[in-house]
């Protein structure tokens, strides 16, 4: 379903991503993790077809992300980091114009619009402009705008950041409903996530995959069993951990 | 594909509204165009039914008003990291620099809409040229056309507003004064007149006083409609380039 072969950005002199490869199939979730500056962003970038790399190529669904941009994009669900929206559009006006750019119209565009604003409960907010928003519903509204082509594969970066416990509940488990249809990719700081929501987990660190396997694997892999540990052990060298590219 | 240019027609179009920014927009030209063709362009004491002291000075005003228009293309993109959220999209570049400018030329539009009171008051105080009135308005809203484009390339250069702002200006007035009387006979008393005939071709107070003498002429069409997919190509470009990161 998702393809990364060997990709690599630089900017500059600076090598953010440095021969990064996976793939993912449906029914997946994949817990992208790493320290700041890691290179999650700059991958994640190049998968939705944001930044062309310097080497290597991604595919969603077997169309290439620069190549067959539009093909990758239209199977594409994609939260950019930090939420961006349009401050003066209210949520239902921002998951609409992705919808028609997506070619939705008619009775298929109220639809989509009316479940995806359902699923990330934005309830009366989603007729409030964006701007006057708290910044848990903003990324609600972004969420709603990243589903509601109900896309093959999704990619959130840092979908629960900025929510309350109940907010990060409640985002954890519609990306638990949606899993068996799709292939996800989310990225994350919040470590206990990994194993609430995620099926597997990569970690990496200045641009190069130092884990990928099961997030019971990765706990394995610190001193004392956690995925915490396994994540300090992998970026800080804490514990001995060995990189398993 | 038609359906991306659309999409981002309408959200365009929705901001500008969304905002005061139309809204004051319309209703500065509202005041000013009328303002300057009866003060500084003496409209009662020509003595003559036609809009020449409001086309005379409209360049002048779009000038300021329309980089106004255009400056928010990119630029406000850029600067709320919106930009990445329209790249992710299956939208072909061509549609979403189309859109944008097909939104803010409807602004112009609407604009130059709000002056024909004036067009009517002309025909109740005598016998305009009407035709000529017509092509001059065709004239007016293709030169804002052109503005509209060089503004939204000089948008994708930055994320600041303010700059893409001052740079569209500063564009557009070079394009007006290059067919300003005086530019003209200072350059062809020093400078060799293919020069001079070059200055005047590039500039669009020339091509468009060609529409307000009610002549629709081929050159002046090809120079607005080429000026305008010429600078729609470079934003573009600009904008296509950010996917490189800066290589």
């Amino acid at each position: 379903m998702l393809v990364a072969d060997q990709l690599i950005k630089d900017f500059g002199s600076f090598r953010a991503v440095d021969g990064v490869s996976f793939t993912l199939e449906r029914g997946e979730v994949l817990g992208f993790l790493g320290p700041n500056g890691a290179g999650k962003t700059t991958s994640m970038r190049m998968l939705a077809g944001g930044l062309e790399p310097d080497g290597g190529t991604a595919s969603i669904a077997g169309y290439d992300c620069m190549t067959q941009r539009l093909e990758a994009q239209s199977r594409l669900g994609y939260l950019p980091e930090g939420a961006p929206a349009y401050p003066a559009m209210t949520p239902r006006g921002f998951v609409i114009f992705g919808l028609r750019a997506r070619g939705f119209s008619g009775g298929a565009l109220m639809r989509a619009t009316g479940l995806a604003l359902e699923r990330a409960v934005l309830g009366e907010m989603a007729d409030q402009p964006i701007g006057t928003l708290s910044k848990g519903y903003k990324r609600r509204a972004a969420l709603a705008a990243a589903i509601a082509h109900d896309p093959a594969v999704l990619i959130l970066d840092e979908p629960t950041d900025g929510l309350d416990p109940n907010q990060k509940d409640g985002v954890r488990q519609l990306i638990r409903d949606m899993a068996p249809e799709k292939a996800i990719i989310i990225s994350t700081h919040i470590l206990e996530e990994v194993p609430a929501v995620c099926s597997r987990a990569i970690v990496i660190d200045k641009g190069r995959v130092l884990f990928d396997g099961t997030p019971h694997a990765l706990a394995a892999k610190g001193p004392d069993s956690t995925v915490e540990s396994a994540f300090r052990a992998l970026t800080q060298g804490v514990g001995g951990a060995e990189a398993v590219a | 594909m038609i359906h991306t240019l659309h999409a981002v027609y309408r959200r365009e179009l929705t901001a500008y509204f969304q905002t005061p920014l139309a809204y004051v927009f319309l209703a500065v030209f509202a005041i000013c165009a009328p303002a300057f063709a009866f003060h500084i362009g003496r409209f009662f004491d020509t003595n003559r039914a036609d809009l020449a002291p409001m086309f005379d000075y409209l360049p002048w005003l779009f000038v300021v008003l329309m980089p106004a228009l255009a400056m928010r293309a990119w630029a406000e993109e850029r600067d709320r990291g919106t930009l990445e959220f329209l790249m992710a999209l299956p939208i072909p570049l061509w549609a979403a620099t189309g859109g944008k400018f097909l939104a803010a030329w409807t602004v112009a539009g609407l604009a130059l809409a709000l002056t024909f009171p004036m067009w009517i008051a002309v025909n109740y105080l005598g016998a305009p040229d009407n035709a000529a009135i017509a092509t001059g308005y065709l004239g007016a809203w293709l030169m804002a056309g052109s503005y509209l484009a060089v503004g939204q390339a000089l948008s994708a250069t930055t994320s600041n507003q303010v700059v893409a702002f001052v740079l569209g200006t500063g564009a557009a007035f070079l394009l007006t004064m290059a067919g300003w009387p005086f530019v003209l006979s200072a350059l062809g008393e020093n400078a060799p007149a293919a020069l001079s005939e070059f200055v005047a071709r590039l500039s669009a107070l020339e091509h468009y006083n060609a529409f307000r003498y009610g002549v629709i002429g081929l050159s002046d069409l090809i120079y607005f409609v080429g000026l305008i997919l010429v600078s729609l190509t470079i934003a573009g470009v600009l904008i296509a380039e950010r996917r490189g990161g800066g290589r």
